[in-house]
Order: structure tokens, then sequence, then C-alpha cells
């Protein structure tokens, strides 16, 4: 890659973060004039601004497949820092626009602003590429997680939610910092590009390697928490129960995104040449993960709980495609853009799926007062609208066609095969059975489950609107899914180079 | 382009059924009236290509192929072939009479005929799929149309349990077959893989690879067929679907296994298919019998014809087991004749219980006086099921009994000693036909003790089938009438459409 010094054309590459800086000001003025009580539109007003950000994003950095860093090698506008930007920037318009009609944070000016704030960092993550600035990143997105996760300030819950969220992501901060540490001191850089070319392959050249084999277990510790793979995934259940549920929807997608994000930059830009030694821990933490997180998923009755262990779970197909990534590259003829766009398909299409499925939850539970799977009986009687996206969101997750989630799994499955990686396919396939179970548990209590009561289910204008992208979204990404799979595979190609 | 038949039979259930929905819920008449001229426009269309289809040609004609994700060699190909055709009419057939008898349902008659409808989108599909992810797509389309009819309007007592056995079990079985079909998909040469039947078919996979993924392909599709010992989703789920289900279901859904497991299975893996053959003789002739056994020890009327069509799919993969002409023949006659036997049998099975209200051989006789056209109906689908001269059964069966009784083991490595001897396949051939026997009494049991005898008290006067069953009894039994007196209207057809599988294996 080519470094160039920084030059004013620069800047168009940060349209995006430009747009949310501006958006975060006029929120912040926003809410010191509104009355009370005209403080849903609020939600409207970042809604807008994440939308005008998303066109920004769609006009000025679209980038060449050959890309160079710039900033001096501070960022890379590439592809795959493209993909994961659009990603994050339509995860927070959704989010903003679930939260409208959350009760307490809705109404709230600093939700939306922080919430703006964690994006920006999480679009820093994609786009970093020296570790100063790739920490900066990640604390600036996560701090404004914590403080997101503990908003509702009247529930001890949501208190411990953040709490719990704090403490154990500030200790594997730290890790992953130390990781930086070793890396910067015995490399003498942090551009990513030059460590990587430094530190070479395992065994060859003048890093040693017992050092360098340190500094990925850290990386791989710090990150394994944030995109929460087993075993460091205790914090997910109990973070995203408390959490209020726009901020559980946006930690479960976008927070996971960003995580993998980072792993697949430090991983194929550093490490490419320890590929053998991570891509076995890796696998084995597919294996893990989703294994874990299905088994557990199927235990809970509530859907909080549930839907957090099957993001868990969804984290274990995702390792499962980069775990394919290195016997493809060493293959020779098929590139390992494969395995990674794969990844980056899984990750874009359960973020719409997820989104959706908590939008429909954040709303009946406005009406319950509670996340019990049993509120959600007779909801399709009550309300067919909302059963209809919930049953496009689970059937999607449990990998039902026509839905994107089918393509995503055989994407995945399709390279770990191509990969010699069968028995993880094997895995792979026995998860999916096991998640669509307690898929069809939910959507039997939806759809065959008798009323409770007589409550309605209102649906606000732009709450329908966005529960109808996400839907439409799934269903057309799953299948027209050839223009995201060629977005997805150039991502994974800049990924790589 | 030539018109897109495939796409506009498979396609055009979907369409209704969303235009179903959009109706308003108490205009039920609209919703049966277009469910019922959806159903027709596909009989008629399936029938159409039928008898359009060139024999002579051969091959896969009515073709459509478009690139749909090229980066991974996926097409959007559908077309058909004599072997296919059959399936494609017997779908439109089982789909016109399902509707036909499902015309009482009240409780929510709008959302049932659309599922049915949208249910059947993915049966049409995967008949003409030639590319295998397009095949997986629309398999899996139908899970939850299936797993939906069965928990909302199947019988009250099992329906939670046997819905969700029913469709855990197809999608694990698909998920099995997934997983060997991926692995022929690695196993093409990198820059050239693709989900193309044709492609794989063309590829000569490593005889070490065709022996252990056969066994995941095959034995994957033979779970949708209920092979012993993974068929007990099949009873379970077919009883407590509502009647139109279980035709679809038994009648169609279990040959698509049956389907895939030839189409696929043999055809890409010719060397596994001579390996493994024996054995699966082995595990088919315990279908035949055992579950023939069961279903004459059933005191419910509609577990008897669960475990009979478990007993019949056994024969279908026996006659797959001979790979030889005549049983193939066999088999594919098999699986048309007994989806409409048994999409009778069901309908009659639902017609009584709909009427009685119990299924309990005890509790019922003499339904001959109340519903003639029911008894009549069945004793016609009864001798299909015996195998009798002059029904279809019997052109089916006799192939496949033949087929067996010349069948040899092609591949000897390696198997049990047993396996191997000259005797196995006839000795094979000699205990399946027992199961004739077994399956007269269990029919004659259930035409005697549900049609004849004594009719109890209060059913004197149960009503009378209504005109639309009875126009579905006399189109279902009538095509086995037809098929089993002039059998020349199906198998050069079929046979015509097993030629690329005996090239596959090397005869033909």
């Amino acid at each position: 890659m080519n470094i160039q010094p920084f030059e004013p054309s620069h800047i168009l590459a940060l349209a995006p973060e430009i747009v949310l800086v501006i958006s975060a000001a006029v929120i912040m003025l926003a809410d010191v004039n509104r009355g009370r009580e005209r403080k849903r539109e609020l939600g409207v007003v970042a809604a807008l601004g994440f939308g005008a950000a998303l066109i920004a994003g769609l006009l000025f950095t679209l980038p060449a497949l050959t890309a160079d860093g710039q900033f001096g090698g501070m960022v890379r506008n590439d592809t795959a820092a493209f993909a994961f930007r659009i990603l994050f920037l339509f995860a927070g318009l959704m989010t903003a626009l679930i939260a409208t009609d959350s009760p307490v944070i809705g109404k709230e000016g600093e939700f939306y602003l922080v919430l703006t704030g964690s994006v920006i960092g999480m679009n820093f993550m994609a786009l970093s590429t020296d570790l100063v600035m790739l920490y900066l990143a990640i604390e600036a997105s996560s701090i404004a997680l914590y403080a997101l996760a503990g908003s509702l300030r009247e529930s001890d819950k949501s208190a411990e939610s953040g709490l719990k969220y704090f403490l154990f992501g500030a200790f594997t901060s730290t890790v992953l910092l130390y990781g930086f540490s070793l890396l910067y001191g015995f490399t003498g850089s942090t551009n990513l590009f030059e460590i990587g070319a430094v530190i070479g392959q395992a065994g060859v050249g003048g890093v040693p390697t017992q050092p360098v084999i340190l500094a990925l277990l850290m990386v791989l510790i710090g990150l394994g928490f944030k995109v929460s793979a087993v075993p460091f995934h205790f914090w997910a259940p109990d973070v995203y129960e408390g959490a209020p549920t726009p901020i559980t929807a946006f930690l479960s997608v976008a927070s996971k995104a960003a995580g993998f994000a980072v792993l697949l930059r430090l991983l194929l830009t550093i490490f490419p040449g320890y590929g053998a030694i991570w891509t076995g821990i890796i696998a084995a933490l597919a294996l893990l993960t989703m294994t874990v997180g299905n088994l557990l998923a199927m235990q809970q009755r509530n859907i909080k709980r549930l839907l957090a262990y099957s993001s868990i779970a969804q984290a274990g197909y995702i390792l499962l495609g980069l775990a394919a990534y290195y016997n493809l590259n060493t293959d020779g003829n098929v590139g390992g853009e494969h395995a990674i766009g794969a990844v980056v398909y899984y990750l874009g299409m359960y973020t719409l799926t997820n989104l959706v499925a908590f939008g429909v939850i954040v709303l009946v539970s406005r009406v319950t007062g509670s996340d019990e799977i049993a509120d959600f009986s007779g909801l399709s009687r009550k309300s067919p609208g909302l059963a209809l996206a919930m049953l496009v969101a689970l059937l999607s997750l449990g990998g039902i066609p026509p839905l994107a989630g089918f393509f995503g799994k055989l994407y995945l499955f399709a390279a770990a095969a191509e990969a010699n990686l069968l028995w993880l396919v094997i895995a792979g396939a026995v998860n999916a059975l096991v998640a669509l179970y307690y898929y069809l548990i939910v959507l039997k209590v939806i759809y065959l489950g008798q009323p409770k009561d007589e409550a309605t289910f209102p649906v606000s204008r732009p709450y329908a609107f966005a529960l109808w992208i996400g839907s439409l979204g799934v269903i057309l990404v799953g299948v027209i899914a050839g223009p995201f799979v060629q977005i997805a595979q150039a991502a994974g190609t800049n990924f790589i180079r | 382009m030539t018109f897109p038949f495939l796409s506009v039979i498979t396609f055009a259930p979907l369409v209704a059924g969303l235009g179903i929905l959009l109706l308003p819920p108490e205009r039920k008449d609209a919703a049966r009236t277009t469910a019922l001229v959806t159903a027709a426009f596909t009989v008629l269309l399936s029938g159409y290509l039928y008898f359009a289809y060139d024999q002579a040609a051969g091959g896969f004609q009515f073709v459509e192929d478009v690139a749909w994700i090229p980066q991974l060699g996926i097409r959007y190909h559908m077309g058909v072939d004599g072997f296919s055709l059959p399936m494609l009419l017997l779908t439109g057939i089982v789909l016109l009479t399902g509707v036909m008898i499902s015309w009482g349902i009240e409780d929510r008659a709008r959302e049932y005929m659309a599922f049915f409808l949208i249910l059947s989108v993915g049966v049409f599909g995967v008949f003409a799929a030639l590319d295998l992810f397009l095949f997986f797509f629309l398999l899996e389309i139908a899970v939850f149309p299936k797993f939906l009819m069965i928990v909302v309007w199947g019988y009250p007592k099992t329906r939670e349990y046997g819905g969700m056995k029913l469709t855990l079990y197809l999608f694990l079985a698909s998920l099995v077959a997934l997983v060997g079909v991926l692995a022929l998909y690695a196993a093409l040469p990198a820059g050239a893989r693709s989900f193309g039947l044709l492609d794989m078919a063309a590829a000569n996979f490593s005889p070490e690879l065709q022996r252990w993924a056969f066994p995941l392909i095959f034995g994957g599709f033979a779970i949708m067929g209920a092979i012993f010992p993974l068929h007990s989703w099949a009873p379970d789920g077919h009883v407590a679907a509502p009647t139109a289900i279980s035709m679809m279901l038994a009648g169609v859904e279990m040959k698509i296994g049956m389907y895939a497991a030839l189409r696929i299975g043999v055809y890409l893996l010719p060397e596994g298919a001579k390996f493994w053959a024996p054995v699966i003789v082995a595990f088919a002739l315990v279908n035949v019998i055992y579950a023939a056994y069961i279903a004459l020890i059933q005191k419910d009327f509609k577990y008897i014809i669960g475990f009979s069509s478990v007993s019949h799919m056994g024969l279908v993969m026996l006659g797959f087991a001979t790979l030889n002409p005549l049983g193939l023949t066999g088999a594919g006659l098999q699986m048309f004749s007994h989806g409409v036997m048994t999409a009778l049998f069901f309908s009659i099975v639902g017609m009584v219980y709909d009427r009685a209200h119990t299924r309990q051989l005890p509790e019922l006789g003499g339904m001959m006086q109340r519903m003639p056209w029911a008894g009549i109906a069945f004793l016609v689908g009864g001798f299909t099921s015996m195998g009798m001269p002059g029904f279809s059964g019997f052109v089916a069966e006799i192939p496949i009994y033949m087929g067996l009784w010349q069948g040899v083991a092609l591949d000897p490595l390696n198997l049990p000693g047993f396996m191997t001897t000259p005797w196995f396949f006839p000795l094979a051939a000699i205990i399946s036909a027992l199961s004739i026997v077994i399956t007269a009494a269990y029919i004659l049991l259930a035409v005697r003790r549900v049609f004849f005898g004594q009719l109890p008290a209060q059913f004197a006067d149960l009503p009378d089938v209504s005109a639309l069953d009875k126009t579905a009894l006399v189109l279902l039994s009538g095509l086995m009438i037809v098929v089993g007196l002039y059998p020349a209207i199906m198998a050069p057809l079929v046979e015509s459409g097993i030629q690329p599988v005996l090239q596959a294996l090397g005869g033909g």
C-alpha cells in the first residue's frame, strides 16, 4: 500500500463522519431548544443525520479497488471500510427510528447524541490502518456504548448492564492495548501495513515468533470480547437483557460488526503469515461459539436473552468463514476473498435481520411491559404485520430461503467446504437445526397462541417505515444476492491486500 | 427464449397465494375459488408439458437458464425430463384435489388456502430445478408453510409435537444432503465451481469421494423418503397434519426425497451407488416389511395409511438400489402411483373423520352405507396398494421385484460377505414380495372395519361426501386405473427419463 501524506482531497473520504459530527451538533442544539413534549422528534432528526451520512458515504467514499493510505497512513478508504461504514450508518439509522417509540430514552437528546458519537467511532474502526488511530476509535465507540447500556436510570438491570459492560470492556481493552504495545515494540511502527511487512511469515525474518504469537493471542482475546465469542461471551446476555432494547439491537449488530471489522483488518494485515496458527484457534472458537450459543438459547424464556444467545451463535457462524480464509488463500487458485466475502455478506444480512427482530420486540414490550416470549402469544391475530416482520426476521436467522439468512449460511458453508473444513460445515449444519428449533418455538407462540388480552400495538409512521425497509431488505438481499456478494467480495479483497 | 412454462407453473401458486392474503378475511369463497382456479391451471399446464415433451429427443426440455449469483456459479436453471414430468403432474393433481377436499375448512380459510398454495411453490420448483442451489432454495421455502399449517390446522392433540418433529426431521434431511452437495461443490476444480447439476454430472468425481459422499446425499434425501430407522416423523407428522397437507406431504413431499436421491445421489455419484446398493436394499427391506407390519396392528385409521406410505417408499428405494432399467422404471412409476394412492387414502380418512369425528377402527363400521363413493374409491386405492393387476400399483411393483431378482452387487468391495453373494438380491426380492400379503391384510382389515360390518347407531344419519369430494375421488382413482390399464401412457416416458442415470452407471 502507498502511504500518501495529507492532501485536502482526503477530507472528502471522511464525508460521512463529518456529516455525523454536524448532525450531533444539531441534535444538541435541538435538545436544548425543544420542550419536553416534542423531544420524540429528536429521533427523527438523528435518523435524518444518519440518512444524510449514508448518502454522503455512497456519493463520496465509493473507493477504487486499489486504495492508498490517506492522512499519512492513519486511515484507508477502501471497499472494506466502505462496506462496514454503510452497515454502521444503516444500523444507526434503524436504531434511531426504533428508539423514537421507546419509553424514557426515546425522549432523551443525550441518547441520540451518544448514539451518533458511537457510530463515528465505529466508522473509524473500519477506516483505521494505524494502531493509535484504531485504539482511539475502539474506545470512542465503546465508551459511548457503556453509557448507552446504562441509560435507563430508573432500572437496576440497566445500571448493572452498563457497569458490567464497562468492567468487562475496560479489562479486555487493556489486554488489546498491551498486544498493540508489543507489536509496536517489536516492529517500531504503528502503521498496520508496515507492521505486517516487518512481521512477515512465522519463523522467518527478524521478529521473534513468541512475542508475535503473544500479541496475536491478546488481539484475539480483546476482539473476542467485542464479537462475544465463547469463552469471552459472559457479559453479553446480561448486558443485552438489561440495556434499553434499541441499544441491545445496536450492540448485537453494529458493535459486533465493528469488532469483526477490526479483527479482519488485524488478522489479514498484520498476521497473514501466522495464518496456520490462528486458523486453528478461530475454528475452535467458531465451533464453541455456535454450539454454546445455540444450546443456551434453547432454554431461554425471555426474548431478549434468547436473541442474545442467538447472536452469540451467529458470531460462531461468522468465525467459521474467517477460519476458512487461510486454507483458501494458500490453495493458490482461489482467493481467500471468497471466505472474507462470505463473512462480510453474513454480517450485512445479520445486521438487517436482527434490527427487524428487535424492532418488533421494542413495540411489543412497550405495550406488555415485559420481554417474556409468552407475551407474544397470539400476536398474529392482533397485529398480522408485526407477526410477519418477526416471521421474516426469525426465519432469516434460522437460515430459511428466500430470506437472506439462507444464502448467508450457504455462502459461509461453501467457503468452509472449499477450505477442507467439512467437519466445521457439519457442526454448522447441526447448529442450524438446533437454532431452527427455538426460532420455530417463538413462531409457534406468535401464530398458534391465543391473545391474552385486547391490547393493541400502535405503530407510528417512522417505525413502520423502518420495519418495512428492514423486512423487504431481508428478502431482497436474499433473492438478488449477486450485487451484494460482489461488494462483499471486493471488501474481502481489500482486507487481504 | 421460449415461454417460461416451468417458472409459470412454479410461481403461479405464489402469486395467487399472496393475492389471496390480500383479500378481506370474510371473503372465504373468493379465496377458495382462486385457489381452485390456480390449482387447475397448474394441472393443465403440467399436463400440457407432459404430452408436449418430445420423447424421441429426450433430455431436458422447456429449459430456462439465467445467471443468478455468478460468484458462486449459481444459475437459475430449470428443465424437465421424463423422470420429473410425472412428478410435476402429480404435484398439480394433489394440489387440485387438496383444494377440493379442503372446501369445508372454515377456520381462517383465507390463510389456509394461501399457505397451501405457497407450500406447493417449493414442491413444483424442486422437480424442475437443474441447479442444486435453486433446488435447496425452493425445497426449504416450504419449511415454514408446512410447520405453520400443521400446528394451526392440524389434529389438536398431536399437532405441536407432530409438526415440530416433521419439520425438524425434514430440515435435518436437507442439511445432511446439503453437506454432501457442498463436498461435491468443493471437489470441483477451483475456478470452475458450480452448483449446476449437469456441471457436476460431467465432473467425474473420484471413487473415494463418491463412496463417502453418497451416504450423505442419498441418506439425507432418503430421510425425506422416510427410510428406516429415521422414518417415525412421517406417520406422526402426517397424522397430525390437516387432510390436504397430509396428501401433499405423503403424496408429493416424500417423493421429493426419492426423486432427489436418484437425480442427485445416484446420477452424480454412480460409483458410490454401486458400492452402497446392497446396504440400501437391507435398509429398504426393513422399511417394506416392518412398516407394513406396524400398519397391520394400528387401531387408528390414519396411522395405517401413514405406515403404509413408509412401507411403499421402501419399495421405491428397493427399485433404486437395483440400478438396472427394470427396477428404476418401476421405482419411477411407483412414485407416481403411490403419490396418487396416498393422496386418495388420506383424503378418504379425512372425509370419514370429518363426519364421524373418530378415526379409531373399533368405533367405525358400515361407512359404505353412508358414503359409498369414498368406500369404492378406497377399494380402488387398496387394490393399487396391494399391486393387483389392472391398477397402477401392479405396473409399478412388478418391475421392481423383477429388477431386484436380477440385481447383483456391482461393487463388492469391503461389504459384509452375505451382501455380495449371488443370492442376496433374489432373497431380498422374495422377502419384499411378502409385503404384498401383509399389505393385503391391513388394507382388507381396514376396508372391513371401516366400510363394511355394522353401522354404529350414532352414525346412522351421517351426510354423504360433497360433490367436490366426489370429483376429487374420481380423479384420483381414475388415474390409478388409467395407468394400470394403459401403462404405455407413462412407462416409456419414465424409461426415457432414467437413461442419463443408466449411462452414468455405465449401462443403459
